[in-house]
């Protein structure tokens, strides 16, 4: 097959990082080549935060150029639209609607975009959900990126049960209800 | 052989342990952090966080005389503070093997500027190894050791952001135990003075010539030929870029080992191509080592020396083809800077700071955030260290009134690493600034790494913690405070009164990181109908607070309850709900 690209994009702090591990731990279960970069450092502290999840028969370069990305899993809605362009001609975008101020937007620098998911969807395959609603309704707001793992599992080949071995295996056992039922709240809607 | 998804940090850990490494010393630094971090998870050797890169580099150097294979480990800028042990440690060469992985910071993700860490490599007369992905960031580390005592050097592991922070599979092996080789008393080799270090430098020359012979038959330099007339000169994670852009339509040579690099392997590679292109993210040290040798090849006038190199790019330059096509987004949408978390302690400094229009000699570590809006409060970045020395010198040329509205800011791990000389030189030399130390209780850029003033080893056992306060007092500092950044008005009144003395004064700010597992505020802050939109609370920068349709809201999602912000509102407004 040919590589896969997905893209996971957010606000440091939201998770990604734990997203993109799940992600590449479900991958090689089933005997792929993958490669994950991750962000450390400064920009985890609240600003953007891009990671990459290829995977394949052979993967070489660890980082997706602009119109590559076969998946672009967004927790943010402003860092959705800030992504559009790395998304694939035929891409998917799946997204969280929950917005978050970056600074210039506090500070009345800048003005957060208006209407988001509707011009994003007039470009490209989007589904959006509240991702952080489920994630209160399975027990804990900090579950949004399992959520939104669960809606992105939909769309890849990767069987169900694969994913909640990963699971499993990647989360700490005293959260693994409430991430479980996170990834499945998300799951069923995708 | 079980197989792993490893970031290419980890890698390297896994890489030590299983060559036997005794000891791993290092300061923390991203991208390199998380090598030392997962150390702690081999039981069987000993690691520890040094008060900075110096410290550990000597550690390591220690260990290895002493006839231990060892590591440290480093940023780019790290192994500049380990500059002066790593030179003369190429003299004295190693008992046991001695590793230093530096990680370089391409696009500064995280770092103040962008060396190239390979020139030291030549410039210490050293070898160094670059791998490309985490297999190779074991199984150069393995070689790294044996090649450190075959060679009698220390060796240099070039790493780069991508490399260490991007995870790929690796095969994970057992631990090869290596015995401690004896240690024998060795004046000529290790004591390097002057009638010593004259023959030891003849031994160096020696050994660089045999490094040289190595880089020609070893198999870290491979020749890949696709039957192309293009050939492509690459190294660590620019070859992953290359080989995905490139594919098969071009022939490759593939650097592993950084320095000293093959003549004759160069040479052989380029016989019969009509055009060779040297990719290398950062400086042309492939490309001039190439150039010399009087080779023609292609380097930075087709490649840029700024960032991060991608596939795009080399695809561009080499084939002239474009990237996929992409949708525009037809709007200017605003940036996300990294910003202080909701609760950090360091907000209230600044906004203090801020308030009082202060200079502000700045420091490494989360606190720098303190140079952008709207606290905007830092005037100057250098390095680890220089907010106390550079505050001496500004308050030195420009007198004792411009020194009673500058400060100096410095995280507890940052004044241990090298902030406490500067103000050593401040007491010595009859300065009579103001440093103020951001205690956080940890040391919080990188991570949450202990050090030496939070009472706990890398391991978490209970330790000796250095007391700030005493210790300021022993190096002659007469003022010494210790006081709440998050209680603004006493804050305030605190550095008003020492900014205005005519001897050095410290002001200790007091209050733990806000994500630390000990920190435990609860219940959020609401806005109450007192509020006459006044706009206080906006100047914090808090990520949680924002104006909604002309009115002050906070997030409830985003907001921990620190209670900052109930602090700073000058009516009432704000108050703490369970």
């Amino acid at each position: 097959m040919s590589t896969k690209n997905i893209m996971i994009v957010g606000v440091g702090g939201q998770g990604t990082l734990l997203a993109s591990r799940i992600l590449g731990n479900a991958v090689i279960s089933q005997g792929y080549d993958v490669k994950v970069s991750e962000v450390h450092g400064m920009s985890q502290r609240g600003g953007s935060v891009v990671t990459y999840v290829k995977y394949g028969e052979q993967v070489y370069s660890p980082i997706i150029g602009k119109g590559e990305a076969d998946i672009i899993l967004a927790f943010e809605t402003l860092e959705a639209y800030r992504a559009l362009p790395f998304l694939k001609e035929g891409g998917k975008l799946i997204m969280n609607i929950q917005q978050m101020d970056p600074m210039p937007v506090i500070t009345g620098a800048a003005q957060y975009p208006a209407d988001v998911v509707e011009k994003l969807s007039a470009k490209a395959s989007v589904t959006a959900l509240d991702a952080l609603s489920l994630a209160k309704e399975a027990g804990n707001p900090k579950a949004v990126n399992v959520v939104l793992i669960g809606l992105m599992a939909r769309n890849t080949d990767i069987p169900y049960d694969v994913w909640v071995d990963t699971l499993k295996a990647t989360v700490p056992p005293k959260f693994l209800d409430v991430n479980l039922k996170a990834f499945d709240l998300g799951y069923n809607r995708g | 052989m079980a197989k792993k998804l490893l970031i290419g940090n980890a890698a390297v850990a896994q890489g030590a342990w299983e060559a036997g490494v005794r000891l791993v010393s290092s300061y923390p630094g991203t991208p390199s952090t998380e090598i030392t971090e997962a150390m702690v998870q081999y039981e069987d050797v000993y690691v520890e966080w040094a008060p900075n890169e110096k410290v550990a580099c000597e550690v390591a150097i220690g260990g290895a005389i002493g006839g231990g294979r060892a590591m440290t480990c480093c940023k780019h800028v790290g192994l500049n503070v380990m500059a002066d042990p790593v030179f003369t440690a190429s003299y004295t060469g190693v008992n046991g093997g001695l590793v230093i992985a530096v990680a370089d910071d391409p696009g500064m993700h995280s770092s103040q500027n962008e060396q190239d860490s390979r020139h030291y490599a030549r410039a210490a007369k050293l070898c160094m190894l670059e791998p490309a992905n985490s297999q190779e960031c074991k199984d150069y580390t393995k070689l790294a050791f044996d090649l450190s005592e075959q060679f009698d050097v220390p060796v240099l592991l070039r790493l780069s952001t991508r490399v260490s922070h991007s995870q790929s599979l690796v095969e994970m092996e057992g631990r090869t135990e290596v015995e401690l080789k004896p240690y024998e008393k060795n004046i000529g080799k290790y004591v390097m003075m002057p009638a010593n270090a004259i023959r030891r430098h003849v031994v160096v020359e020696d050994r660089q010539r045999k490094l040289r012979e190595y880089a020609e038959t070893c198999d870290l330099n491979t020749v890949e030929d696709n039957g192309s007339s293009i050939g492509v000169i690459t190294a660590g994670i620019s070859y992953m870029y290359a080989k995905e852009a490139l594919g098969n339509r071009v022939n490759y040579l593939k650097l592993g080992m950084a320095y000293p690099l093959p003549e004759k392997k160069i040479r052989d590679f380029v016989k019969g191509l009509d055009k060779v292109y040297v990719v290398e993210e950062l400086d042309p040290f492939i490309e001039e080592h190439c150039k010399v040798m009087g080779i023609d090849v292609t380097g930075k006038e087709a490649f840029t020396l700024l960032g991060e190199y991608t596939p795009d790019m080399i695809k561009k330059a080499v084939f002239n083809e474009d990237a996929a096509a992409f949708a525009a987004v037809e709007e200017q949408i605003p940036v996300r800077p990294p910003v202080m978390c909701a609760g950090c302690p360091h907000r209230g400094t600044f906004y203090v700071l801020k308030k009082l229009g202060l200079t502000v000699s700045g420091d490494i570590g989360c606190y720098t955030l303190g140079a952008v809006a709207p606290l905007q409060s830092v005037d100057t970045t250098i390095c680890m260290g220089a907010s106390v020395s550079a505050a001496l010198g500004m308050a030195k040329v420009r007198g004792q009134e411009f020194n009673k509205k500058l400060v100096s800011v410095i995280g507890d791990s940052t004044f241990i690493h090298s902030g406490i000389t500067g103000l050593i030189d401040i007491v010595y030399n009859k300065g009579a600034n103001t440093v103020i130390i951001l205690d956080n209780s940890i040391t919080g850029m990188t991570g949450h790494q202990d050090n030496p003033t939070t009472g706990k080893t890398i391991r978490g056992e209970a330790t000796k913690q250095v007391d700030l306060e005493k210790l300021c007092y022993a190096i002659g500092v007469e003022h010494v405070v210790i006081a709440d950044p998050f209680d603004v008005k006493n804050f305030e009144k605190v550095v008003k009164e020492e900014v205005e003395r005519d001897e050095p004064s410290v002001i200790i700010a007091q209050r733990p990181c806000a994500l630390l597992k000990t920190v435990k505020y609860t219940g959020r802050c609401v806005i109450n109908d007192k509020c006459r939109n006044c706009k206080m609370c906006m100047k914090l920068g808090c990520p949680a607070i924002s104006v909604k349709e002309n009115k002050v809201v906070i997030d409830r999602n985003q907001c921990n309850g620190c209670g900052l912000c109930v602090n700073v509102c000058p009516f009432g407004a704000i108050e703490k709900e369970a």
